[in-house]
């Protein structure tokens, strides 16, 4: 379906009929490659509605021919805007650097999803991909009519239409559109965000034709950080823009009851906002606003300390009332199959709340107006975050303008958002744009957290030594105390503490393996947050949510259940799967790492340093992962070292393989930091993980020797997520390693050297 | 309040500012200097790191009182694109960032090492580099960018 505006908005010149399809818009030939530019011809009347059903939100052509990618997810670090400008010149027949990659803008893009769930290139790639192909066949058609040759008989070479036949009879992009919109009307199927897809009536290339997809092309973004002159959002300086800084309660649920403004009049410009529970000063220089939120002296309200002992909190969770309970899956007559046992293997495993800990504490610079409200955001959603920066101030999001910028590391729905929040209420107050960044104790003391849970797993075993019945039951809090973005105020902190109740919805998860069990069940239970205001331990989303919990869990439990029958883990592994891709990355990375077939644990080594190997596996949305570790475990210090690593990863199609080893990497290591080193640490009043110190991660000494990997590449295949998926396997992977060396199951994380050794006593 | 003279980078500033406070907002918000990070105000993660007369520092607990005339240098003053420094060409070359943030520690306290040291062993740079923090887990491709700047340098 294509558009048709008024005719007479058209000059004559710009309208082409091709197919019964009117495919250009008309405009001033205007130069598209940044947002003000874009601003600058909208306020011409020139481009078509900034909606999913518009070819235009996706991709335009500038009057040099260069092409500017509208892409409505972000990309938080992993260089996620090299493979959409792959896919996008791929399609188009343009130069890779032809292609910029505009992200997250809410003034040039739609709303899709921004990052998450490790959709950029699987969801967000395949409508630029769709989009892009549209966009050629358009130009193609346009061609077909400048050059009166049918459409059929050309084709595309970097950007210029010609003959098949003969390269002289030729038109260029930009000679054709450059600098004016398509308008040219999509399939949209009327959703927004991850689900977004609005196709073209053009097919994509396939893969046999790839050129540029496949490639290993270089981000081109390292350079401005190690020079010194990327800016991220922390660097956001607006005229008359003020700092701000926020006060939290020393027990959690406590608030404000007597603020003492004359405490900090020392301060050169230091002002307090306090309404309701939100409290936070503000000051021109950002060291005053340090010193003011140090210095501000509080009465607080009485308030229960609202948590239980830490190290009651895994009974907490057993004893708790489930509020929701939900079964995944379930075939056969698992209670029948249990009951005709002959023999029952059951375990349990625990895992602890989780903190982003982004480098960057939160950050975000808000500039209330009473015409416009416009928001510098490093949040993953930017959308979703302007969406939340409107509904917290009343305002139409029509009137509210994210701008997306570089930030740290999320890994999920970390407090970059939450800062916005808070900036957007400070700037409202104070009439002024107002820069927050939080401290260090805020970035672990008060971002959303990953659940903590426990994890029941049981098997059934007969006679032979075959798995005739299985059930992996999960309980743990939600990982939605608040929604995986920040667009209501239920959703946020400064929500919170204005007076928005927490609003925890139920949502967990169960295993994704594939293993076919006779009679299998998988369930899960929800219980209610330990605080029904702001928590510091709300969860939400961390980098796979419940994944990483759920296949330790799992992935250690099969090879508890191989240890039973005697069955080397690999082979007893592959007995149970019969899809041809899950076995293949196991084979995969048993093969490179040379695995051995033999039953676990080792039994002939002596001494105080031992060492094992260990595999797991995991599918995620249609990524498929296997993973072998090979640790070195110091039986006194109780310290483990996780060396090696084997990584068999198939993702579909690979768009970049440069990216996607960087990207796989990032997952192990961190994988391994919150295997061994991350908990989060809390009393009765509040998190007590407020630095680094107190949330440690795994450090540089710690890295593994090696991290090899196998990447099977299935161009024919639609690509999928690489994000987070080889983060799941690794705990699990771990966890059997250390088996394999010391005979010692480890059912709890982290496996700091305190509990190895406690365990291994 | 008093008046500080900062050499930044082979320039001189003058910075109105209290004495206590560290020499990152200085950096940051009177000299304009985006690089270093804050991080942790705590000296525990290494994104304000900075060079104080050729040793890595953390900016962000070094209270401008305590800079004088000591020359500082940044990242963004360590190598420019036309002239960089090792280490920089070996970031890029490894392509080892992901969001950049903690970049400042790194390249900055193996810039340090590789000035006093030729060719150190995997040992001594994991040494020299820890406690540096990176969330994003690009620690395999930091070693190897200052394992090739140290190749480069010779």
């Amino acid at each position: 379906m294509t558009k048709m505006d008024k005719a007479s908005a058209f000059s004559r010149r710009s309208i082409l009929k091709t197919g019964g399809a009117l495919v250009v818009s008309i405009g001033m030939p205007v130069g598209l490659d940044t947002v003000l530019g874009i601003n600058a011809a909208r306020a011409q009347g020139v481009k078509p509605p900034l909606t999913p059903d518009q070819l235009s939100s996706f991709i335009a052509i500038n009057a040099d021919g260069k092409v500017s990618a509208f892409f409505g997810k972000t990309d938080m670090a992993q260089g996620l805007f090299t493979a959409i400008g792959q896919i996008v010149a791929e399609e188009l027949d343009v130069p890779f650097k032809a292609v910029t990659v505009i992200m997250g803008q809410t003034a040039s893009s739609v709303n899709q999803g921004g990052s998450s769930g490790s959709t950029g290139i699987q969801f967000g790639g395949k409508q630029m991909r769709m989009a892009a192909a549209e966009a050629r066949r358009v130009l193609v058609d346009m061609a077909a009519e400048r050059l009166g040759i049918p459409a059929d008989q050309l084709t595309v070479s970097d950007g210029v239409v010609h003959a098949k036949s003969d390269t002289a009879k030729k038109v260029s992009y930009a000679n054709l559109i450059g600098g004016r919109y398509f308008n040219v009307q999509l399939e949209w199927n009327k959703k927004i965000g991850n689900q977004l897809y609005a196709p073209g009536k053009a097919q994509p290339k396939k893969h046999t034709e790839h050129k540029i997809v496949g490639q290993r092309i270089p981000r081109d973004d390292i350079a401005p950080v190690v020079f010194g002159t990327m800016d991220y959002v922390t660097d956001v300086k607006v005229p008359g823009m003020v700092h701000g800084r926020m006060i939290r309660p020393p027990v959690a649920g406590a608030t404000p009851a007597k603020v003492d403004q004359a405490s900090i009049k020392g301060i050169p410009g230091a002002r307090v906002v306090h309404q309701n529970g939100f409290l936070g000063v503000v000051a021109d220089r950002e060291w005053d606003a340090i010193k003011a939120a140090q210095t501000l002296e509080v009465e607080w309200s009485n308030a229960a300390p609202p948590f239980p002992d830490q190290a009651a909190i895994y009974d907490h969770i057993r004893k708790a009332p489930a509020r929701h309970r939900k079964i995944e899956k379930e075939n056969g007559n698992v209670d029948e199959a249990f009951r005709n046992a002959t023999r029952v293997v059951e375990a349990e495993y625990e895992w602890p709340f989780q903190s982003h800990a982004s480098m960057g504490p939160g950050c975000g610079v808000v500039d209330v107006r009473d015409d416009k409200v416009t928001v510098w955001t490093g949040s993953p959603k930017s959308h979703f975050c302007r969406d939340g920066v409107a509904n917290i101030l009343g305002v139409p999001v029509a009137k509210v303008e994210g701008i997306s910028m570089q930030f740290s590391g999320a890994y999920g729905r970390n407090d970059a958002g939450d800062a916005c929040m808070d900036a957007a209420v400070l700037s409202k107050a104070v009439g002024r744009p107002v820069r927050v960044q939080y401290m260090r104790d805020e970035g672990t003391g008060w971002d959303p957290k990953g659940p903590a849970s426990i994890h029941r797993v049981r098997a059934a075993i007969d006679s032979t030594g075959n798995i005739v019945g299985y059930e992996f039951y999960s309980k743990g809090f939600s990982r939605w105390d608040v929604q995986t973005n920040e667009s209501r105020p239920e959703r946020t902190l400064a929500g919170h503490f204005l007076g928005a109740p927490l609003k925890s919805e139920d949502m967990f998860g169960a295993p994704a393996e594939a293993y076919e069990y006779a009679n299998k069940r998988t369930l899960w239970e929800t219980i209610p947050p330990l605080l029904d205001r702001a928590s510091p331990l709300r969860t939400s989303h961390l980098r796979d949510p419940v994944g990483p919990q759920l296949h330790f869990a799992s992935e250690s439990f099969i090879d508890e259940m191989a240890h039973a029958v005697n069955a080397d883990p690999v082979q007893f592994r592959l007995k149970y799967l019969t899809n041809a891709r899950h076995k293949a990355a196991i084979q995969a990375a048993a093969e490179k790492s040379g695995w051995v077939t033999r039953v676990s644990p080792r039994k002939d080594q002596t001494g105080s340093t031992v060492t094992g190997r260990g595999i797991a596996y995991a599918p995620r949305n249609g990524t498929i992962v296997a993973i072998v570790a090979e640790v070195e475990v110091d039986r006194r210090s109780g310290k483990i070292w996780a060396r090696k690593f084997t990584v068999a990863h198939d993702c579909g199609q690979i768009i970049n393989p440069m990216g996607l080893e960087h990207c796989i990497e990032g997952n192990i290591i961190q994988g391994i930091s919150r295997t061994l080193w991350e908990e989060v640490r809390f009393d009765r009043k509040a998190v007590t993980s407020i630095d680094w110190m107190t949330y440690p991660i795994l450090d540089i000494t710690e890295t593994p020797e090696t991290i090899d990997m196998v990447l099977l590449n299935k161009p024919d295949q639609p690509p999928t997520g690489a994000g987070e998926p080889s983060i799941r396997p690794v705990a699990a992977a771990i966890a059997n390693a250390v088996f394999d060396a010391t005979g010692v199951r480890i059912r709890r994380v982290p496996f700091s050297p305190d509990r190895v050794k406690q365990s291994l006593a | 309040m008093a008046k500080f003279a900062l050499n930044v980078n082979g320039k001189t500033h003058s910075v109105d500012a209290d004495p206590d406070m560290p020499l990152l907002y200085a950096l940051r918000n009177d000299l304009g200097l985006n690089n270093p990070h804050f991080g942790c105000g705590l000296a525990q993660c290494g994104a304000c790191t900075v060079h104080l007369d050729g040793a890595p520092i953390r900016s962000c607990v070094t209270p401008l009182s305590a800079v004088g005339n000591a020359k500082v240098v940044t990242m963004a003053g360590l190598g420019t694109p036309e002239k960089p420094h090792p280490l920089q060409t070996a970031y890029i070359q490894e392509q080892v960032t992901q969001c950049g943030y903690c970049a400042n520690g790194w390249v900055m306290t193996a810039a340090a090492l590789l000035a006093s040291k030729k060719k150190p062993s995997d040992a001594e740079i994991k040494s020299a580099l820890e406690g540096l923090k990176c969330r994003c887990g690009t620690h395999m491709g930091i070693l190897r960018a200052v394992k090739r700047a140290a190749e480069m340098m010779g």
